[in-house]
């Protein structure tokens, strides 16, 4: 009734082609934007805030960056735990080095360490394929968790081998450590996502988006009508690792405050890879459901049966959590392989012609 | 110098002059090697027949030994528990096959992929409901496994050979020869092979898709009760053995998807590069370097055979 | 309808039709003590002991003599699987509910929670575990660590040693080899260590377990075979201590120079290697076994009646008597700050105070129904560990036995780098707060 497209007519090409041509859509966005920057801060209790939204959002940042590579370019990886722990590492060694420098832009600027590594560990994907590729980032994974839990000069040498979030301020208000809020967190994190976001949606809307969707199709293909393999798979590692990265200092700086190496294991990469896959494989909205039904789902879970005065062991709930997780992502699956990006599609299409079926 | 001395001299002095060490060495990673590719061969045999890179083998190996240890626990017999828990991989076999593998029949590999890290989950929540998290002994003495160790005296020092190894290995042997047997020389086992090359072409032969399923399931969950009973009389049961199977992985791509002795091979290149690596080379890199060479020495190989050692060669055509 | 919308509808459902923010029970009307607990996962071998020791002490507390001070306590678990996120999480969602404390239990959720403890004004027991520095009470008024760090652990095994060495001079030339998983956990023991080293010449051998490899540690074992350390102490935690005495028994490392951590001492670590693990020694702070009146109220008040999560053959058992131990602490904690405070039910901010000011001597132990159960600890304003003694148990074959007087660590030495540590934390940790607490009397 409401969502209908009707005597919206486009004038020119470019709004034709816009990434949100349904009027409804802008308002839709305009809609969550406002709740996520206005009531969410002024109403969310302090553990919605710390314990879902900063989470949810850091995870949609590195799922979006995993997207990038493997629901854009078709190059499946195992290595975004190790490439989150990059961004992290490399913030934290910045902000010691230079403590006077503005801790956002090291937050970002470490997204350029983890592109550079990611880089080095796609080089094999020009030879390797599928299932072989993904085994082979593993070696990046495995690596690269090696290097900070063995070589001491990442963390500084610090004797319990763990990283710690100093206290860096920006116009005086504290962003980072104990003592900042967690409403500046948020919305350090906020912006952070929203900006990326919103790049990484040009991103894939153009020609080099093109060239990444042509390679996952089919490379062959894309390399006869001149698309060059090597610059075009690099160029999505790289994209993809500077997401990660920069989602790993924000996971450490914004909401662990401290982190010990095992923090970026192969457990990670599992977690955001779920996320893309179950949100919808080259599907920037299907990033952020997937990070919403893998990371909050558990959550919400949990207090089913206290709210519904059930006496459970707290391990029991674990136990049944983990087989309704496991259960969910099956039906999921069997459900919509594409995920949940193609669920939400086809909600809006019918809700596009309602009452009629087509 | 010094660092060319101690990555290409010092290690082969060490050898020549602790000879017992080298081939303890060499005894360790073959049987580590060996139970690698025990792991290695559950994946293969579902990916073979299904294109399912099965990511469940790991915790079906758990489940398959806390299931034994449970029963034994509450007061079944070892062999009757063991055959209990043979039925029971079968009945998961049947349950994959009709609740999972059927309903997503020809969809894309990886969807296929991220289904078996549902059955993962779903896995780990059961056999923690029904059996608990904390850590169990491996019935291994109960079930007819030799216990102690043979030593060898040899070259001044000695080598030690566990008996449990040995089984271990000689097990793993006839799993695999009885494998490769059925493979070749029965009628399910040539269906098989049908169903491997083309799914379409079998089906249209009258090659039953979901027996043939069932089957490998089946098969891959023996070779997980197997693998269980080895890592865990090794150590204990318990849901930490789950992380050994990530160590099938590289394995894999130098063995190849889709061959079994490729599983065997590369196994054992694995386990003994990994041992000799960390052994002689470890300390010169700072130690814990076995977590990742596997996956180096893979990837060396990779680079030049892009589908493994013994995989079949990718065609591609446009 | 086709199978796949109901299928769809059934999983829509569930996804959406939850409620979104958490309950629970409200703290107005007891102290509400949470318990991290990690009863799922890896290491939950170590895990559920631990936490149904610590349930159920405080549980028999309500059940004997209701609560304390009168006031009942609101015991409530929160299941972490050793997972720092699910940890944080937890944390996240007690802290609404007026916690006296948090036992993170777990060195990755310890951490975190010192920067926060300071904030949330909720103070952090990690009983021998989390970070060594943080006994410094001058810099970490939150956090409390009794009775011993892991540095005063691994300078007991070396006094032990010297000991059995005749001297703590004889140790000049031996090889002390440490095994420990390679993660902040493990290498905690370090830096002690190789100061000890320095100071009694003896050579210290390295043999870091990769968490991947817990279960395969042939390489390890290669290495001691090949260096054939004099004695071996092992920091490890989980599936790995079994896995390292199976080795040890293997590799016919004499059992009695293989020493565990407190860590490496629960009965499930030995199991598996039952008589082959026979004199493998562990550090321990609290007694084995049920002749404690603490524990045969526990088995009268809660365990036979039904109210516990244990089973009744696993009470007194190591871990489980730690974990019975810790919530000890806790009540012993509780009541000072009630005295302390003259309030009945007490915060964080009291809790800190009554933690700050606790004394277990010889005397209440015995009181509390539990005579020689574990030495006699306090802490103080400064010293928030108490730096107290231990012993080592000894596996017998099939369970633990007192292998060892009472070791005291050698605090002359292990003072000082605790000092260090604690002001290198503070400067890495730019603007990391004074203290503004004051001190109270005892």
């Amino acid at each position: 009734m409401l969502y209908r497209e009707a005597g919206q007519f486009k004038s020119s090409y470019t709004a034709d082609m816009a990434v949100f041509p349904i009027l409804q859509d802008r308002i839709g966005l305009g809609i969550v934007l406002f709740i996520a920057v206005v009531i969410i801060p002024y109403f969310g209790s302090s553990f919605l805030i710390q314990a879902i939204m900063i989470p949810f959002l850091i995870f949609s940042l590195a799922s979006i960056g995993l997207n990038l590579l493997t629901g854009y370019t078709g190059l499946l990886s195992l290595g975004t735990g190790a490439f989150m722990g990059v961004g992290a590492y490399a913030c934290y060694k910045l902000t010691t080095y230079f403590p006077g420098v503005n801790i956002i832009v090291w937050i970002l600027a470490s997204g350029f360490f983890s592109a550079a590594v990611g880089v080095v560990f796609g080089l094999p994907s020009l030879r390797i394929k599928g299932f072989y590729l993904a085994v082979a980032t593993l070696a990046a994974q495995f690596f690269l968790s090696w290097c900070f839990i063995r070589q001491p000069w990442f963390y500084n040498y610090n004797t319990s081998g763990a990283i710690e979030v100093p206290t860096r301020a920006l116009f005086g208000i504290p962003v980072t450590g104990a003592t900042s809020s967690f409403t500046t967190r948020y919305f350090v994190v906020l912006g952070i996502v929203i900006v990326m976001t919103w790049l990484a949606s040009n991103l894939v809307h153009g020609r080099i988006g093109r060239m990444w969707m042509a390679v996952r199709d089919m490379d062959l293909a894309a390399e006869l009508i001149g698309i060059r393999l090597l610059q075009t798979k690099l160029l999505a590692f790289a994209i993809s690792s500077f997401y990660s990265g920069v989602a790993g200092a924000l996971l450490v700086f914004m909401w662990y405050g401290s982190a010990e190496p095992s923090v970026f294991d192969v457990n990670l990469s599992f977690f955001i890879l779920f996320m893309v896959i179950i949100g919808g494989l080259g599907s920037l909205t299907g990033s952020f459901f997937g990070a919403a039904l893998i990371f909050i789902l558990p959550i919400v879970l949990r207090y089913i049966p206290p709210k519904l005065g059930i006496p459970i062991q707290s391990a029991t709930v674990d136990h049944i959590q983990y087989m309704v997780i496991g259960a969910l992502i099956v039906i999921f699956l069997i459900a919509e392989p594409a995920g949940l990006a193609r669920l939400w599609q086809i909600g809006k299409q019918k809700l596009r012609v309602w009452p009629f079926p087509y | 110098m010094d660092i060319l001395y101690k990555a290409f001299i010092d290690p082969f002095m060490q050898m020549g002059a602790a000879p017992d060490l080298f081939v303890q060495t060499l005894w360790d990673g073959l049987v580590a090697g060996v139970l690698y590719s025990l792991i290695a061969l559950g994946f293969v045999l579902i990916f073979k027949a299904s294109g399912v890179f099965n990511f469940a083998q790991g915790i079906m190996v758990v489940f398959a030994a806390l299931t034994l240890v449970g029963l034994h626990e509450k007061g079944v017999p070892a062999y009757l528990a063991l055959a209990i828990t043979i039925g029971i991989m079968f009945l998961l076999a049947v349950g994959v096959e009709k609740l999972m593998l059927r309903p997503l029949v020809n969809q894309p590999d990886i969807i296929l992929f991220m289904a078996t890290f549902g059955l993962t989950y779903f896995l780990i929540g059961f056999g923690e409901l029904i059996f608990g998290g904390d850590p169990k002994v491996m019935i291994a003495t109960q079930l007819g496994l030799p216990r102690g160790a043979i030593d060898f005296k040899f070259a001044g020092g000695f080598v030690s050979l566990q008996k449990i190894d040995i089984a271990a290995t000689i097990i793993a042997s006839i799993m695999v020869a009885s494998l490769a047997i059925f493979f070749q020389k029965t009628r399910i086992g040539r269906a098989l092979r049908a169903v491997a090359d083309s799914h379409k072409a079998a089906l249209s032969v009258g090659i039953s898709l979901e027996q043939i399923w069932v089957i490998v399931w089946f098969a891959a969950g023996l070779v997980a009760l197997a693998t269980g009973i080895m890592w865990g009389a090794r150590s204990e049961v318990s849901f930490a053995l789950e992380i050994i199977a990530l160590k099938a992985l590289p394995v894999l791509i130098l063995g190849g998807f889709t061959s079994i002795p490729g599983a065997i091979a590369g196994g054992v290149i694995i386990g003994v590069g990994e041992k000799i690596g960390e052994f002689y080379w470890g300390p010169l890199l700072g130690s814990g370097i076995e977590t990742w060479l596997a996956y180096v020495i893979a990837l060396v190989f990779l680079l030049f055979r892009p589908q493994g050692l013994f995989g079949e060669k990718i065609i591609e055509r446009i | 309808m086709t199978m796949k919308s109901y299928l769809l509808g059934a999983a829509v459902a569930v996804a959406a039709g939850l409620p979104l923010l958490p309950v629970g029970a409200s703290a107005a009307d007891g102290i509400y003590v949470p318990l991290f607990s990690y009863r799922t996962g890896p290491f939950a071998g170590s895990g559920t002991p631990i936490v149904n020791g610590m349930a159920d002490y405080l549980n028999m507390l309500n059940e004997r003599d209701g609560g304390i001070g009168g006031v009942k306590l609101i015991v409530e678990e929160c299941e972490t699987g050793y997972d720092t996120k699910k940890g944080l999480e937890c944390y996240e969602q007690v802290k609404s509910k007026n916690p006296v404390l948090t036992n993170p239990y777990s060195t990755g959720i310890t951490l975190p929670l010192i920067g926060k403890a300071a904030i949330d004004k909720i103070p952090v027991l990690s009983m021998a575990y989390g970070l060594s520095a943080s006994a410094d009470g001058s810099n970490f008024p939150w956090v409390f660590n009794p009775p011993a760090t892991y540095w005063d652990g691994a300078s007991m095994f070396v006094s032990y040693v010297g000991k059995q060495e005749g001297g703590l001079d004889k140790l000049k030339g031996k090889k002390l080899g440490l095994v420990y998983l390679d993660a902040p956990y493990g290498k905690e023991p370090i830096p002690v260590l190789e100061a000890l080293a320095k100071d009694y010449g003896f050579e210290l051998k390295l043999y870091p377990v990769p968490a991947a490899e817990m279960q395969n540690q042939s390489s390890q074992w290669l290495n001691i075979r090949r260096d054939r350390p004099d004695w071996i102490y092992l920091q490890g935690f989980g599936a790995m201590n079994p896995t390292a005495v199976k080795e040890a028994a293997k590799n016919s490392y004499p059992m009695d120079h293989l020493i565990g951590n407190w860590w490496a001492g629960g009965d499930d670590d030995a199991r598996p290697a039952g008589a082959d693990a026979k004199g493998y020694l562990s550090l321990d702070f609290n007694q084995v076994g049920t002749d404690f009146p603490v524990i045969q109220d526990i088995l009268k008040h809660v365990v036979d009646k039904g109210k516990s999560q244990t089973p009744k053959e696993k009470v007194g058992e190591n871990l489980y008597n730690r974990g019975v131990l810790n919530s000890m602490i806790i009540a012993e904690g509780i009541r000072n700050a009630q005295k302390l405070s003259g309030k009945k039910v007490i915060d964080g901010t009291d809790m800190r105070r009554g933690l700050e000011t606790l004394v277990i001597s010889a005397a209440r132990l015995k009181e509390m129904g539990a005579d020689g159960f574990a030495a006699p600890m306090a802490v103080t304003c400064a010293d928030h560990s108490g730096h107290n003694a231990a012993y080592m148990a000894k596996w017998d074959g099939t369970k633990w036995t007192k292998g060892s007087d009472w070791i005291e660590p050698i605090k002359a030495k292990v003072m000082p780098l605790i000092d260090e540590a604690s002001k290198a934390y503070a400067t890495a940790n730019a603007g990391w707060p004074k203290r503004s607490e004051a001190c109270d009397a005892k």
